[in-house]
């Protein structure tokens, strides 16, 4: 008897967990964004109305898909030559993406606050090169908000795919080429249909985490390139407009949750294994 | 035989990987500047910065502060996390097969959104003292690590082993303990690393819970960051970077590191 609960008995305390401190407050907080005393929808026709709401929250996307891209390039071909690498300097290159990934994200976006400074490193640089006599203000700006999320999530990348691309045996770039393939030609028509579902993962893990962030967008952006994390904040904890913050929770959700969703779709219907 | 790389190829890649070391260095090198302000390469060398960190109590408290949520938060996670792990494998035809997803919830939903609905309904909604829901939230959010990093250990794990022991008279929970617990070691090593490393980093759920008093140093980091931009914040970058350091060789020496890649 007892036997047929023990499953049940001993995953029911971190199911409770899940539900009370993740289900429950989440649904509450998008429970309160119909609950509004003016209607259903204010606060979302207040975000929507809102100019500098819309804008923020098409800067993030923009952002968000900037670092996605650039991560796939960089990511995929630095992790095609880590997947290739002999034996012991592949481990010390895996050393070399696993450390920044644990380093924290407060200590990697503070990085770039000393390298793209006023008196920064990358300024005094140029002014030294004489490219230009007067430093640039890169603070602040989209750019360097992007900057230091590619650098945030290109490790995380170089990973998720060189487990992917050392899946895929040698025997199979061989033949490519003894059957005449140029080395582009097998890497864009064997290497890369193959990394696809490799690929999609990577995507969505660096579209969600840079679409979500908060601390880089903060140190490097401030107020002046205000996204949906320090939008949130910025509403909760500055202005005490809870409505508010909970409609810009709200759809950070709601654009999470259908990224994860349609990418995997993709991914199932691309994976040249699954048919 | 392997086929040779093209030249540009690994040229990019050692472009790449410049990239990701030298901000790390960059850090390194202000942190034993002997200067006010924060500039590389450093002026002079002093360990000054490093001895600032603990007078100023501000740092003092929240490093404590965070190791302490840091090692409850994996503890009581791995407390949760290990038998819902071992039930997620051992009794997988008795438990619906959408249990598994309910412990990939705390990656899905945004952290800072988590952060902001757990102020509203537990911080302030029951009223939970501060360093509580501290230690709640970082259990949530590493809890995924302990289910998930167990759980695909355990999956290989032959149970017939188990039922062997106990059909020749060793208890349950002693079987558990002498017979599974070895077996999945690695893994509650790499559950245990990951979700501490994730604790003692994490910004975005701790941003709405601290209070008070009660903060945590990446926190503290970004308050101090706003005010000032003095050395002392490299050199704690520095503390932590040893920490991650410190991990990192643990995890080498039980693991070997290229088991995170997989």
């Amino acid at each position: 008897m007892v036997k047929r609960f023990a499953g049940w008995l001993m995953s029911t305390p971190a199911t409770l967990l899940v539900l009370l401190l993740l289900l429950v407050p989440v649904a509450a907080t998008i429970a309160a964004t119909f609950g509004d005393a003016r209607g259903p929808f204010a606060p979302y026709a207040d975000f929507f109305g809102s100019a500098f709401r819309r804008a923020v929250l098409w800067r993030t996307i923009e952002i968000a898909t900037i670092t996605t891209l650039i991560a796939l390039f960089v990511g995929f071909l630095t992790a095609f030559v880590v997947s290739r690498a002999p034996g012991r300097l592949k481990s010390i290159l895996i050393i070399a993406a696993v450390f920044p990934l644990l380093t924290g994200v407060v200590v990697r976006s503070f990085a770039w606050l000393i390298i793209l400074g006023k008196n920064g490193i990358l300024n005094n640089f140029l002014l030294w090169l004489g490219v230009t006599d007067k430093p640039f203000a890169m603070l602040y700006t989209e750019g360097s908000v992007i900057v230091a999320m590619v650098y945030l999530f290109v490790p995380l990348m170089i990973l998720t795919l060189v487990g992917v691309l050392e899946g895929i045996p040698d025997d199979l770039l061989q033949a490519a080429s003894s059957l005449g393939a140029t080395p582009a030609a097998t890497f864009r028509q064997v290497v890369f249909p193959l990394a696809v579902p490799g690929l999609i993962v990577g995507a969505v893990l660096v579209f969600t985490g840079s679409f979500t962030s908060y601390a880089t967008p903060q140190l490097l952006g401030g107020e002046r390139q205000m996204v949906m994390g320090t939008l949130l904040y910025q509403r909760a904890m500055v202005a005490f407009d809870w409505q508010g913050a909970s409609a810009v929770a709200a759809i950070m959700v709601v654009v999470t949750v259908s990224v994860v969703l349609g990418m995997t779709r993709i991914a199932r219907r691309l994976n040249p294994m699954s048919s | 035989m392997k086929q040779p790389l093209h030249p540009a190829l690994i040229a990019f890649a050692v472009v790449v990987f410049f990239f990701l070391v030298a901000p790390l260095v960059i850090i390194l090198g202000a942190a034993v500047s002997d200067t006010t302000f924060l500039t590389f390469p450093p002026k002079g060398f002093s360990t000054r910065w490093f001895v600032k960190i603990f007078e100023m109590a501000a740092f003092r408290r929240t490093i404590v502060t965070s190791l302490e949520i840091a090692f409850l938060a994996t503890g009581l996670a791995l407390l949760f996390g290990l038998p819902a792990a071992y039930a997620l494998n051992r009794y997988r035809v008795q438990l619906p097969s959408w249990l598994s997803t309910v412990f990939v919830l705390p990656i899905l939903v945004p952290e800072i959104v988590l952060g902001f609905s757990l102020l509203k309904s537990v911080a302030v909604g029951v009223d939970m003292p501060v360093f509580a829901t501290l230690v709640a939230g970082h259990t949530l959010i590493v809890l995924p690590y302990a289910v998930r990093v167990i759980s695909a250990s355990l999956s290989s794990f032959d149970f017939s082993m188990e039922e062997a022991a106990i059909s020749l008279g060793s208890p349950p929970i002693k079987t558990f303990f002498t017979i599974v617990l070895p077996n999945v070691r690695s893994a509650v090593i790499a559950a245990f690393i990951l979700a501490f490393i994730t604790s003692i980093n994490d910004v975005s759920v701790s941003l709405f819970l601290t209070g008070p008093g009660v903060s945590t140093l990446p926190i503290q980091i970004l308050a101090h960051v706003e005010q000032f931009f003095d050395p002392v914040i490299a050199s704690v970058s520095v503390l932590l970077m040893v920490l991650t350091v410190g991990v990192m060789a643990v995890v080498e020496l039980t693991l070997g590191l290229t088991f995170l890649a997989k």
